[in-house]
């Protein structure tokens, strides 16, 4: 981890190992460090850092953790098997008042979802149905592990799919190439590559007292060793002063006074906004709870709708805000399994297996329900219960890695390794 | 920079582990009888007095002592016919029913507050350190969301009643109180898990649902690998048919409006009728808010992991729970869970191995499983002094330990925890926090820290003044008390942690006390970096040092 981590980051800020210091070399080092702090506050740096790179192309994962009803997400309304199996929360048919919103005439999407109708007609979303994990597992904290791991069944991985990613990325890595947005950084971007993190919601924004010049020196001289915690900490120095700087700047000559919306609006427009002024941020991830709908899912209206909505406003806000970005840019939305097929006794559904995949952005050939299609039929499902698998999770995030983000097979195999070659459309799913 | 293994190493090493760090005049009482003698002193807490002043503090707080069914009558009851009522009046107007009950839910918001206080103020003042450090992690280990619906109220009975009284005894009795607080009932929906076509079975109330099942296994006890399979988890299920709340009257379920949110709408048929809710009060229900509905459980036989279970009602669960507790599988999964705690992240498997097996020996009694740890080779070992990154709850808490300022108002460390990812009582899932360094450590994490370390070392949080009362200049107005925990878990938080327009908001720590309860234990680095900052920096660079971050 070190190795990597040296020859990776910003060198003025990242000294040469520490080992026992005298008293006159930790004096040296701390000077250096303040004096990296200067200069990473002018904006020039990070512009000149930028140019550095001419593949813009940016990948940015939602990840509903919970495992969302994907059958109530891209409903196969087609299919009477659906309604069959689900008396009281099947969303109605096409045509019915707060019926689906009909897709191809045999999937149709939530009504919830009716902001992300656009991006669904302008044929920059897609979806991959019977999606998800081979790994049987019904158990939500093994399932999102293997799926950020992005080796499934196999516990001893270390670091996520997404950082070894970032790895795969030519050339200098800073530590806002890679933004997780929430007070913690996930599996998926955990590794080699220092990723930045920002709190949620407008505490984001909020000034510290670690933004003073005074006390952030007095600091610097303390973490000047380069173990995990020294590491953390400068990052979060250069971080802070690049995103927080450009965030505040932002809020005052645009929004002043203007509402933000709020959530994951208020979210994925901070995010728009840092990418509008950064291109060097090329991944970002986020996380949503609250899917585990084990009772009074609700159908048309309810509790998933009433996660949906907010979702889908996100997302769409999100695609306009990008502006011109929004070409170069593919979000990914994942969850660990669905639920499933059929509703429980308490007007909710359990915990299931394949799932909806859902893909946005410039890139991405849309208008289109990808994968293969099991059926819902008795025999065809898994167990006898849920929908089936037919298409690895890795497979379609190969394919925007290959044809979006322009990583050859081989970065790609280190990335998943052991990944199944993909034998279907996903192939397909980004433009070329 | 490792240390050697002096008696100080091991004083502060127990203060750490045992207790949420050292608090002034600990490090010298720990010193003068030794750590070894201090692990048996906190090993038996009833040993340990309790100040009277803390009693006091405890015992002021009357939400915490209420039986989960006087929760509901107190706090819950009035709100949902108030808004039965608004509802019935505004026709459709959500604003005015939210008008009309928001007095009831000002009022209900005492709850939380209560057992947020009671939780930290014992943690932080309490001598009873090690109970303390063991009743966050049980409750971590059987976790419930506060901000779903009726966890609202009944979350601090839970670690009341089902949690702290049982911290060091059998696991069987910890896993039993658990499953019949309504707290986790409701949680893990198991209120609502119904034999279908059962007698009872009507309305959202007519099949298996598998929630609360598979967690107790996966997460309570056997753990994930613990080599049960999905038959097993639809046995449970159906073994924990009935298991629930209340059923007033015997006509259904509970009201949509019991769980005072609109999103709960239609989740409660049974207590539709007014009436019913005065049954909750009546002798014949018991206060504990746990029941049994026959009508609605699987009288069938059952097979269990290997075990064949006779249809006979409650004693089905009873016999899973004694199952569960006594298997192989739950003794390695919950030594692994303490020795991650207590020892290393990576925890030794030789430790986890013998632990498990004192764990069997003693069928099951934590204070045995502990003593086992505290006295190995592994636990003394200088490799793992101060090797656990500490969580934002430890870190906030063992903050305040340090400086020992007086606290009146703990809304400043809720929210600097929530800030930092991990407000109390308010982990959405099932599993709990994590206490490991990869889930806690980030760059963000260290700027907040630093930032609150910097606040409350220099005085600039408003830690000494009453809550809810306009402080600074006595104006005395009280302000309307906000939510401690959201339903979505986020919500806003507004601490300041900076100086605000009249300087300090309270009594700056004084540094060199500071580094004296701390054992004057300091890196070359930090007491380099402490020597040269101003006096007014110092008390923040101690509680920001890299050291300090660890356990």
């Amino acid at each position: 981890m070190s190795k990597n981590f040296q020859t990776d980051t910003c060198i003025a800020c990242n000294p040469a190992p520490a080992t026992a210091l005298s008293r006159r070399a930790f004096l040296r080092r701390a000077a250096v460090m303040s004096a990296s702090g200067i200069v990473l506050l002018s904006p020039h740096a990070w512009a000149a850092r930028s140019l550095d790179s001419t593949n813009k192309h940016r990948l940015i994962v939602v990840f509903l953790r919970g495992a969302v009803d994907g059958l109530n997400v891209v409903v196969p309304h087609g299919e009477p098997a659906y309604y069959d199996a689900r008396p009281t929360i099947a969303i109605g048919r096409m045509g019915a008042s707060d019926g689906v919103i009909d897709l191809d005439g045999h999937f149709g999407l939530h009504p919830a979802l009716a902001s992300m109708d656009p991006q669904w007609r302008d044929g920059t979303l897609a979806f991959v149905h019977a999606c998800g994990s081979p790994d049987p597992t019904r158990s939500h904290f093994d399932a999102q592990d293997f799926m950020e791991s992005g080796t499934p069944g196999v516990r001893t991985t270390q670091d996520g799919w997404l950082n070894r990613a970032l790895a795969a990325i030519p050339g200098t890595h800073g530590p806002t190439e890679a933004l997780s947005l929430g007070p913690t950084v996930p599996r998926i971007l955990s590794g080699k590559v220092p990723v930045a993190n920002i709190a949620l919601g407008r505490a984001a924004e909020r000034p510290m007292p670690m933004d003073r010049p005074v006390i952030e020196a007095a600091f610097d001289k303390m973490y000047v060793n380069n173990d995990p915690i020294g590491r953390a900490y400068r990052d979060g120095r250069q971080a802070r002063m690049r995103l927080i700087g450009e965030l505040t700047q932002d809020m005052t000559e645009a929004n002043a006074g203007a509402p933000s919306p709020q959530g994951f609006s208020d979210d994925t427009d901070r995010l728009a906004r840092l990418i509008g002024r950064d291109p060097s941020i090329r991944v970002a991830f986020m996380a949503l709870g609250g899917w585990d709908t084990h009772i009074s899912e609700g159908a048309a209206n309810g509790q998933l709708a009433g996660h949906l909505k907010p979702l889908s406003d996100g997302l769409a806000s999100f695609a306009k805000a990008l502006g011109p970005n929004y070409q170069d840019t593919v979000i990914l939305v994942i969850s660990e399994f669905g639920r499933t097929m059929h509703e429980n006794g308490n007007g909710g559904t359990d915990h299931g297996h394949g799932n909806v995949m859902w893909v946005m952005g410039g890139p991405v050939k849309g208008g289109k329900v990808y994968g293969k299609w099991p059926g819902l039929s008795t025999a065809n499902l898994y167990q006898e219960r849920d929908l089936a698998v037919t298409t690895d999770f890795r497979e379609p995030i190969a394919t925007v890695l290959r044809s979006h983000m322009q990583f050859p097979d081989s970065q790609i195999d280190r990335i998943f390794p052991g990944r199944p070659r993909s034998s279907g459309n996903v192939d397909s799913l980004i433009k070329v | 920079m490792a240390f050697e293994a002096s008696k100080q190493d091991r004083t502060l090493h127990v203060l750490n582990r045992l207790a949420f760090g050292p608090r002034p005049g600990d490090f010298e009482h720990v010193s003068a009888i030794g750590p070894e003698r201090y692990v048996q002193e906190q090993l038996h807490p009833e040993s340990i007095a309790i100040p009277a002043d803390l009693s006091e503090a405890v015992n002021q707080l009357p939400t915490l002592h209420m039986s989960p069914i006087a929760l509901f009558i107190e706090y819950q009851r009035p709100l949902n016919l108030a808004r039965k009522d608004a509802k019935a009046d505004a026709g459709g107007d959500k604003n005015a029913v939210k008008d009309a009950t928001k007095d009831l839910r000002l009022k209900q918001r005492v709850v939380m507050r209560e057992a947020v206080e009671a939780r930290m103020m014992r943690a932080i003042e309490g001598p009873r350190q090690l109970q303390e450090v063991m009743t966050a992690f049980w409750f971590n280990h059987f976790n419930v969301f506060a901000g779903k619906g009726l966890d609202l109220i009944w979350t601090g009975s839970f670690e009341e009643t089902a949690i702290r009284p049982h911290t060091f005894g059998k696991f069987r009795t910890l896993l039993g109180a658990t499953a019949h607080h309504p707290a986790m009932m409701f949680y893990l929906d198991n209120w609502q898990n119904t034999a279908p076509g059962s007698p009872g079975s009507k309305g959202k109330f007519e099949g298996i649902n598998e929630n609360y099942a598979r967690e107790l296994m996966e997460l309570h006890t056997l753990g994930v690998n613990g080599g049960y399979t999905q038959a097993d988890v639809i046995a449970l299920a159906h073994i924990l048919t009935g298991w629930g709340l209340p059923k007033p009257g015997g006509s259904g379920g509970a009201e949509n409006r019991m769980a005072g949110g609109e999103r709960m709408a239609g989740m409660f048929p049974f207590m539709r009728r007014r009436q019913n809710f005065g049954r909750f009060g009546s002798t014949a229900a018991d206060p504990s808010g746990f029941y049994f509905d026959g009508t609605r459980h699987d009288y069938s036989e059952k097979t269990f992991l290997g075990h064949q279970i006779k249809g006979g009602g409650l004693d089905e669960g009873e016999l899973a729970l004694d199952i569960l507790a006594r298997s192989p599988a739950t003794a390695k999964h919950l030594s692994f869970k303490l020795a991650q705690y207590f020892v290393a992240d990576d925890p030794p498997p030789a430790l986890v191995e013998r632990m498990a097996q004192r764990y069997l020996a003693t069928d099951g009694e934590t204070r045995s499983v502990l003593e086992t740890m505290f006295t190995s080779a592994e636990f003394w070992d200088p490799r793992s002094f101060g090797a656990k990154f500490k969580t934002p709850y430890e870190y906030v808490i063992s903050c305040v330990r340090a400086t020992g300022v007086p606290i009146r108002n703990y809304r400043p460390l809720y929210g600097t925890m929530q800030i930092l990812g991990m407000p109390l009582y308010a982990c959405q899932t099932p599993n709990g926090y994590s206490n490991t360094q990869d889930t806690w450590l980030n760059p963000d994490a260290m700027m907040t820290r630093l930032s609150f370390a910097t606040a409350l070392g220099s005085g600039n949080l408003p830690l000494e003044n009453p809550p809810f009362v306009e402080d600074a200049d006595g104006g005395g107005e009280t302000r309307p008390e906000p939510p401690m925990v959201r339903k979505n878990g986020a919500g806003k938080v507004n601490i300041n942690f900076d100086p605000g327009p009249k300087g300090p908001k309270m009594t700056p720590p004084d540094p060199v006390q500071l580094a004296a309860t701390l054992g004057n234990y300091f890196s070359p680095a930090t007491a380099s970096a402490v020597e040269a900052a101003p006096t007014n920096l110092r008390a923040p660079l101690i509680l920001g040092s890299p050291e300090f971050m660890k356990r």
